[in-house]
């Protein structure tokens, strides 16, 4: 027998901080911040996760977006475990969008874990109170003396038994439990959590199961492309559009006049074409041509060019910083003393491009006012509070299936394809796929900044930094920063050395850009930890020591309040323990490096090591992580595949750069923008340091470290410093 | 224009414009919708297919190339999905988004093959027009040795 979603346990209404997190968000957390309503749940209804069917199975909704973190496994993970049944018995389903039932429903900033670790845990064990009341009900007994095992209910270690799915239907009858009577499991009941879980999309995954966003079909439903103007806000001044529309499985072809501002959140302007099929709207766009008008609103587009922002920081970087984000001490003095000595250097990073391996896109179908959409989005609700600006209809008339997807990285907490579905589906009244290309996804993203950086430290006579003096080159507009363009004032060593000074300037830029994996983070690791291997070279000391002394030190009040020193200071011990660090050899071209660095919420220490060739062809041998994520690792499955997934990202941003030509984007495809194969993947030593806080995400943290931790591998290999990324501008490539 | 195909086995025909890449037939016309677009210039390796026993980019091939082939996409790998290659690939949890894998698993299964047991290096070789952006390739390459292992013992057990 099939229950239907009225069926679902009468949990009733409990109560949980959804804001929990959020008074953790600094920036430049806060990017992703406009994209996700965190408050949009008054409390989680636990009744809304679990079904339990009278041949005891259970299904569990997984409620966010799955875009490969693992979320749909992990999250009922931990349902299951406080429920206590097997994941035998368990089938996972995606739950709509309905953040009045399920919460906060969103992928970014590494907040799944820590942000459902209680509320999750408290719906499972809900569950588990609510069979052991039932049981004890129908028996007439003490529910004291019930215990739970493997989906049943055991009444003194077994001679009764019931099953959940036996229990069921009296359950849906009983009150909520007090909140007084639920308990957690200890770590060491748990059978689930902390286990090795593959996927529960893995059988779809490897028989090709139409499973991701770009398989999703409707009846009748039509293919769209949007042909957008190379240069970014241009619009169509004219279109070929009856010669297109006279192609073969062509059904429309029309210009979208739309916003050009690049960062206003509705629907771009562009041409597009609706077919029959995918294939044939791409084909007929080979014929299109559009006159588009780049002056409008992009005037300065000449200048929109990677060579004249270089030319612009460089003239900036040796100035004094427009704008201040924290200083205290003597910045001036102490680095002006006859005995200081100043290490100084210019660093900088170029712009970059999710490049998620499935394009951006989404099947909406619009009919009689009310719209469908079928979209993986990292923030759904954002995506459907867009759409219905742009239609102009209600929220409420907007059901969102949130389908799994084909890599996030932070591209798709935008949602501009969501619109794009919706739109071209109300004006060709029929369900359509809107899907891009690559060379779309690569020349219409919201890229990882650019930026530069000029560094000056002062050491005293003992080698110590008394003095750290950062000065970011970033964009935006006077003082307001880009997205994901600005630094905060917890950023390492801030707070843990004498005199200070951090600050910014700015240059205009027009180009979109937005929260890439590890925000900000991803860019100030490899800045922050290279120029710390530098000083330390300088005062011919262990970068190991001179960063655990730092991690020591507390002035004008310390570093970032949410990061306690001691942890990083543990990952980064420990990592030198497990890869050898102290008995290292450098030199003939073998070398290694280590760095650290603590962002959302968690703390990660990486070593690589390297050998370079006398081509200065760079092969990474092998890299040692150490990361401290809290208390309980959910799934070592997925734990370990995020910290490996993020040291192949974070290599292969040591190779790939966009770059901007007179306001386009000059890399439009993989064969310009290479991404690590399997041929350079290191030899990979992965742990996690266990310590008493609450669990928290892997998304992020383990990516920042491992770039510098390559790049001053390449020093000691090389005695040449990479201070410019990608390498490959030095000469320097992966093996 | 109409073609005879055959896909996993089975005789099909399509009536498409003969320089339609063969993966939008499988895709738009076969509901095939394992192999994957990626790139459409043939860099990523998401739409691979087994073509005469080797791996194809089908993005990049036309489907009149197909004509007289014998064409295995990831659907028609094994009956049941528990080809070695697939089942290691779950013992093992190497998708992370999993939207190259059936990809990789094609590349792998073409590699076996006509070489039952490689090594890492005829590994790279294989594999290194397959990219995997969420980084599992540590997995894959243990995946596939797994498979080779247990498809070995099958072999002389």
């Amino acid at each position: 027998m099939q229950l239907s979603r009225r069926h679902f346990l009468q949990f009733g209404a409990l109560a949980v901080g959804g804001g929990l997190a959020i008074v953790l968000y600094d920036a430049p957390w806060s990017e992703i911040l406009p994209f996700v309503d965190v408050f949009a749940a008054g409390g989680l209804s636990p009744r809304a996760f679990i079904q339990i069917h009278p041949n005891n199975t259970v299904t569990i909704l997984s409620k966010d977006p799955e875009i490969g973190q693992g979320i749909r496994t992990s999250l009922p993970m931990i349902i299951a475990d406080e429920l206590d049944v097997d994941w035998s018995q368990v089938e996972v389903e995606q739950a709509d969008l309905d953040q009045s039932i399920y919460g906060a429903q969103f992928a970014g900033g590494s907040m799944a874990t820590p942000m459902n670790w209680d509320p999750l845990r408290t719906v499972g064990a809900t569950g588990r109170r609510l069979m052991v009341l039932a049981a004890a009900r129908r028996w007439g007994v003490a529910p004291a003396d019930c215990t739970t095992s493997a989906g049943r209910v055991l009444y003194k270690s077994g001679n009764r038994s019931l099953t959940y799915g036996e229990l069921a239907s009296e359950v849906a009858k009983l009150p909520l439990p007090d909140a007084s009577s639920i308990t957690f499991k200890k770590p060491s009941e748990y059978h689930i959590i902390g286990k090795f879980t593959s996927g529960v999309d893995n059988f779809a995954i490897t028989t090709g199961k139409p499973l991701f966003g770009i398989d999703v079909t409707v009846p009748g439903m039509l293919y769209a492309v949007i042909d957008k103007c190379p240069v970014f806000g241009g619009t169509v001044r004219h279109a070929n559009l009856d010669e297109i529309r006279k192609m073969s499985g062509v059904r429309d072809a029309f210009v979208i006049a739309g916003d050009p501002h690049t960062n206003n959140p509705s629907i771009e302007p562009g041409v597009a074409i609706v077919a029959d099929t995918w294939w044939q709207a791409q084909a007929a766009r080979k014929s299109l041509k559009v006159d588009w008008d780049t002056t409008a609103e992009s005037p300065t587009s000449p200048d929109q060019s990677t060579e004249i922002f270089n030319q612009k920081a460089a003239k900036l970087l040796p100035q004094q910083p427009a704008y201040d984000i924290r200083s205290y001490g003597d910045i001036n003095s102490a680095l002006g003393e006859p005995s200081t000595r100043v290490v100084e250097a210019d660093y900088a990073y170029p712009f970059l491009a999710h490049a998620t391996l499935e394009p951006m896109n989404t099947a909406a179908h619009y009919k009689d006012g009310k719209l469908e959409i079928w979209t993986q989005s990292q923030t759904p609700g954002d995506g459907r509070r867009l759409a219905a600006q742009a239609l102009g209809i209600s929220e409420s008339d907007i059901t969102v299936h949130m389908i799994r997807a084909g890599g996030g990285f932070g591209r798709r907490l935008r949602n501009e394809y969501v619109v794009e579905a919706a739109w071209v589906s109300r004006k060709v009244k029929a369900p359509v796929h809107v899907l891009w290309s690559r060379e779309d996804d690569f020349s219409h993203d919201a890229y990882r900044p650019a930026g530069w950086h000029h560094l000056r430290a002062g050491l005293d006579s003992k080698g110590r930094v008394t003095a750290w003096s950062q000065h970011l080159v970033t964009f935006g507009e006077g003082k307001k920063t880009a997205s994901s363009a600005g630094m905060g004032p917890g950023e390492f060593p801030a707070g843990r050395v004498a005199n200070y000074q951090l600050g910014y300037s700015t240059i205009p830029l027009f180009l979109r850009t937005g929260p890439m994996r590890a925000p900000g983070a991803n860019a100030y690791a490899f800045v922050g930890q290279s120029f710390l291997d530098e000083v330390a070279q300088a005062a011919g000391r262990d970068p190991l020591d001179v960063q655990l002394e730092l991690l020591a030190n507390s002035y004008n009040g310390g570093g970032d309040p949410h990061y306690p020193p001691e942890r990083l200071a543990g990952v980064l011990r420990q990592v030198a323990e497990e890869s050898g660090w102290r008995k290292r050899k450098s030199g003939n071209g073998q070398g290694m490096g280590i760095a650290a660095y603590a962002c959302h919420l968690g703390f990660c220490a990486q070593v690589a090591h390297v050998s370079v060739d006398s081509q200065n062809r760079v092969r990474v041998h092998e890299a040692w992580s150490v990361a401290d994520v809290g208390s309980q690792i959910v799934n070592p499955s997925a734990a370990r595949a995020q910290v490996e997934g993020a040291i192949v990202d974070g290599m292969g941003q040591t190779l790939i750069a966009v770059d901007l030509k007179n306001g386009a984007v000059v890399q439009t495809n993989f064969p310009q923008y290479p991404l690590p194969r399997i041929h350079q993947t290191p030899k990979m030593n992965i742990s996690f340091r266990i310590t008493e806080n609450s669990p928290t995400g892997l998304g992020e943290p383990a990516l920042p470290p491992i770039i510098p931790a390559i790049t001053n591998a390449i020093f000691a290999a090389t005695g040449k410093r990479i201070r410019t990324l990608p390498m490959t501008n030095s000469g320097f490539s992966l093996a | 224009m109409s073609l005879s195909l055959k896909i996993n086995g089975q005789p099909v025909q399509v009536d498409v414009s003969p320089d339609t890449p063969l993966l939008w037939v499988l895709r738009e016309h076969l509901d095939l919708k394992g192999p994957k677009f990626g790139c459409g210039v043939g860099s990523c390796g998401a739409c691979t297919v087994i073509m005469n026993g080797n791996a194809m980019r089908s993005c990049i091939t036309p489907v009149i190339a197909a004509v007289n082939m014998e064409v295995t996409t990831i659907e028609g790998l094994s009956e049941d999905g528990n080809h070695p290659l697939q089942v290691a690939w779950r013992e093992l949890d190497v998708p992370q988004c999993g939207y190259c894998q059936a990809g990789q698993i094609m590349s792998a299964a073409a590699l076996l093959q006509h070489t039952p047991r490689p090594t890492d290096e005829q590994i790279n070789d294989a594999m290194n027009g397959n990219l995997c952006r969420c980084g599992t390739y540590v997995r894959i390459r243990a995946a596939i040795h797994k498979a080779a292992d247990q498809a070995n013992t099958a072999h002389s057990g």
